[in-house]
């Protein structure tokens, strides 16, 4: 505990978590949009993309100015995602070459011109690696401000501009014919992916960025059925994967962040799509174990009535052996769990012949309810 | 002679660059066609993965091990992001998403955690060292060949002879999936196989041009390639030629300006995307505005034809057919209409008789395609 609390007094380690919270923030609550727009992997094409701007706002800077660089990064970003729609509308590519044709070229040309920067021998261009992977370790208190504001800028964008994001994400047609500016929302939308990206670019990097876009999305829209409480609870995930992921880096051996801050959130992923309530698969899998055994007990319960009926004897005691063989699978534990639920009673109805059953009175009551439920045209 | 031919530095990167985009531009093409792009994106990145497992249990770098380990990787991938996909929770894209970061993370940190003083640091993962190529070589006979060379040319073959083999199959497979299955040609297997060669080119490639820039070589041909052409086999070639052209471009560009030339030749690709998007034949966006623009001036050159038609022999012909009327009729511009009498009149669809204009057959004949199509269309059975 103390260990812990050490830790988070270090200088360092305050930048990194402070900085991994802006990020899972950012990314989390702008990547919602982008996920429920099916544009995910448009995150991925604009964090590759940003690399030409990095080093664009590097070589104009002259030194690794934090503002200049994220500035360039957005506009390269921007560029790629424009070029992407001009390559879609005007040409007979699709969406996926057009993704991957901007990303590749865009990343490309990133590398001829990052390889520029270390060939002129710039001393201060050691820092411009990092944006590959992400180092946190390398961040520094000037940096969070601008990541801060640009986290505060992208928040009050879509607190403004709540209603109308929320309406292009689910129903663009509906809200054309509400006259809303569709094109432009979708533009915006899109640039502010390209936000979250910068806001990351310094913790996990140009190649891992994708995920952070994704991955909080993902695992929030499995808890909530509502776009509010997504996007909260996707900013949630995001900030404490990426500061667990973010300190562990700095805290460890000089591991890279990027990867550590994707394993931690994708760990978050897997847990959701399995656990939560109603999404989760296994809760799906325990909801349909559950229906099953629902309805075997329903058809047993029904069926007793049915052969009481057919005797026309209300104190009809059915042999279990029989009820097995009308189904081809052992009824025990149904008749145990009936019996428990008080709508039927086992007799030794002849001691050499084994398990006799019998309706209660609320059983009966119980079969006629289902059965009228079942067809409730013909009583 | 050929002993020179494999010393030569510059000949060797340039092969090799070549190599791995007719390689790649042989499946590229399909998974273009396909509408799945991104799946090498994710492969690319995620066979990353499967070289660091290779290499932690075997030692080896690279080699036939390394090309089959690091393919089952890329099946791995794919079938995840269907796994992901199957369960409905998540859109294919959002999948894709997810699942390569996840190993190429895992990929990355094994790197950092034990193999630190290894060849496989992470910048090469990216960019890849084909200026290098040549420090690892193979002895072949009498020769000394780049080991990059071998197991690349390699690969171009095997994909050659996987296209070749199975060319209907895939052409099939490729624009009608469901015939093909109606066939029974097992459309799902035969593309578990091309991204397993897809995954096996990337390793081969992986040495020279790193994980991300693989992506354009597999992509950026092909799709440049389908802006040239409709046919499949020639989009094929005109993808491997384009990648050569880059290789070539690229590697002289690169040593200009002292950069990247694993990022320089994947840059000309690009290069190539644009001048195809641009100048293309049929499908570039120069040639689509001239159609545009020529069938704009085919509509007013009918909309004059018709214009004269619906007033010949009435009795206010002279004054509705007159070069006047244009404009006051018509409501074109002064520049408009003289535009279209021009072109009509080289057209040889009206000739002039001072101010009143009138129809050549020609011109009626075009008229009455569109007001009586069913004249037009008798006219035409009784020839």
């Amino acid at each position: 505990m103390d260990a812990l609390l050490a830790l988070f007094q270090d200088y360092t380690v305050q930048n990194v978590a402070l900085g991994a919270a802006l990020l899972g923030i950012s990314s989390g609550v702008l990547g919602s949009f982008a996920v429920l727009r099916q544009q995910s992997l448009l995150g991925d094409t604009l964090s590759h993309a940003a690399l030409p701007g990095v080093c664009l706002g590097f070589i104009v800077a002259g030194t690794r100015q934090l503002g200049s660089i994220l500035l360039g990064a957005l506009l390269t970003g921007a560029l790629a995602a424009l070029l992407m729609l001009l390559l879609t509308r005007r040409s007979r590519l699709k969406t996926d070459a057009g993704l991957g044709v901007t990303l590749s070229v865009f990343f490309a040309v990133g590398i001829v011109l990052l390889t520029y920067i270390q060939g002129t021998n710039n001393a201060s261009q050691g820092g411009l690696d990092s944006f590959l992977f992400g180092q946190a370790a390398a961040i520094l208190r000037s940096d969070l401000y601008v990541m801060g504001g640009i986290t505060l800028f992208a928040l009050a964008l879509v607190a403004a501009f709540w209603k109308e994001f929320k309406l292009v994400t689910f129903d663009p047609a509906f809200a054309g014919s509400l006259g809303l500016p569709v094109t432009v929302l979708e533009v915006l939308l899109t640039v502010m992916t390209a936000l979250a990206v910068v806001i990351g670019l310094q913790m996990v990097g140009v190649v891992l960025m994708a995920a952070m876009i994704i991955a909080p999305a993902v695992a929030a829209r499995q808890w909530s059925n509502r776009l509010e409480g997504m996007v909260i609870l996707a900013a949630a995930i995001g900030a404490a994967g990426g500061v667990f992921g973010g300190v562990l880096s700095a805290a460890g051996r000089g591991l890279p962040t990027g990867p550590l801050i994707v394993l931690s959130i994708s760990a978050i992923v897997l847990v959701s799509l399995l656990v939560a309530p109603g999404r989760g698969l296994l809760w799906e899998a325990a909801q349909r174990w559950r229906n099953r055994r629902h309805l075997r007990s329903q058809q047993v319960l029904t069926a007793l009535y049915e052969f009481s009926q057919r005797h026309q004897d209300p104190a009809y005691k059915t042999e279990q052996g029989m009820v097995n063989a009308y189904y081809g699978v052992g009824t025990g534990p149904t008749l145990a769990q009936l019996q428990h639920r008080g709508l039927v009673r086992s007799m030794s109805h002849m001691p050499e012949e084994g398990v006799h059953w019998e309706l209660t009175s609320s059983g009966r009551i119980e079969a006629e309810r289902i059965l009228k439920n079942l067809n409730p045209q013909e009583s | 002679m050929l002993a020179d031919l494999f010393d030569n530095i510059p000949l060797m990167i340039i092969a090799t660059g070549a190599l791995v985009g007719v390689a790649a531009s042989l499946l590229g093409t399909f998974l273009v066609l396909r509408k799945n792009s991104m799946l090498s994106d994710a492969i690319s990145h995620s066979i990353v993965f499967g070289i660091v497992i290779v290499w932690l249990l075997t030692g080896q770098q690279s080699g036939p091990v390394q090309i089959v380990g690091a393919a089952l990787t890329g099946l791995l991938t794919v079938f995840l992001t269907e796994l992901l996909v199957n369960t409905r929770k998540v859109k294919n894209d959002a999948a894709i998403g997810l699942v390569f970061p996840v190993l190429f993370s895992i990929g990355v940190l094994l790197i950092n955690l034990y193999a630190r003083d290894v060849h496989i640091d992470q910048h090469a993962v990216l960019l890849g060292e084909i200026g290098f190529v040549w420090l690892d070589t193979l002895q072949i006979g009498p020769y000394r060949v780049p080991q990059s060379l071998v197991s690349l040319g390699a690969m171009t073959l095997v994909n050659f002879t996987f296209v070749a083999l199975f060319y209907k199959e895939l052409k099939l497979a490729t624009f009608d999936e469901g015939l093909a299955r109606a066939l029974g040609f097992a459309p799902v297997a035969l593309f578990y196989a091309l991204l397993g060669l897809t995954s096996a080119t990337a390793v081969a490639a992986f040495d020279s041009v790193g994980a991300v820039l693989f992506i354009a070589f597999i992509i950026v041909p092909p799709s440049a390639a389908y802006l040239l052409t409709d046919r499949l086999w020639k989009m094929i070639l005109y993808g491997s030629l384009i990648s050569v052209a880059s290789s070539i471009l690229g590697y002289f560009l690169a040593t200009a300006w002292d950069v990247s030339i694993g990022g320089m030749m994947a840059t000309m690709t690009g290069g190539f995307l644009l001048l195809a998007f641009l100048f293309g034949p049929r499908y570039g966006l120069i040639a689509q505005e001239l159609r545009r623009y020529s069938q704009r001036q085919d509509n007013e050159g009918r909309a004059l034809a018709v214009h004269l038609y619906n007033h010949e022999h009435e009795p206010r012909e002279l004054e509705e057919n007159a070069v006047g009327a244009l404009r006051n009729h018509l409501r074109w511009s002064e520049e408009k209409a003289r535009r279209v009498l021009v072109r009509s009149l080289d057209q040889n669809l009206i000739v002039r008789d001072a101010e009143v204009l009138h129809l050549t057959s020609k011109g009626r004949a075009v008229a009455q395609e569109i007001l009586e199509p069913w004249l037009h269309d008798l006219d035409r059975r009784r020839e």
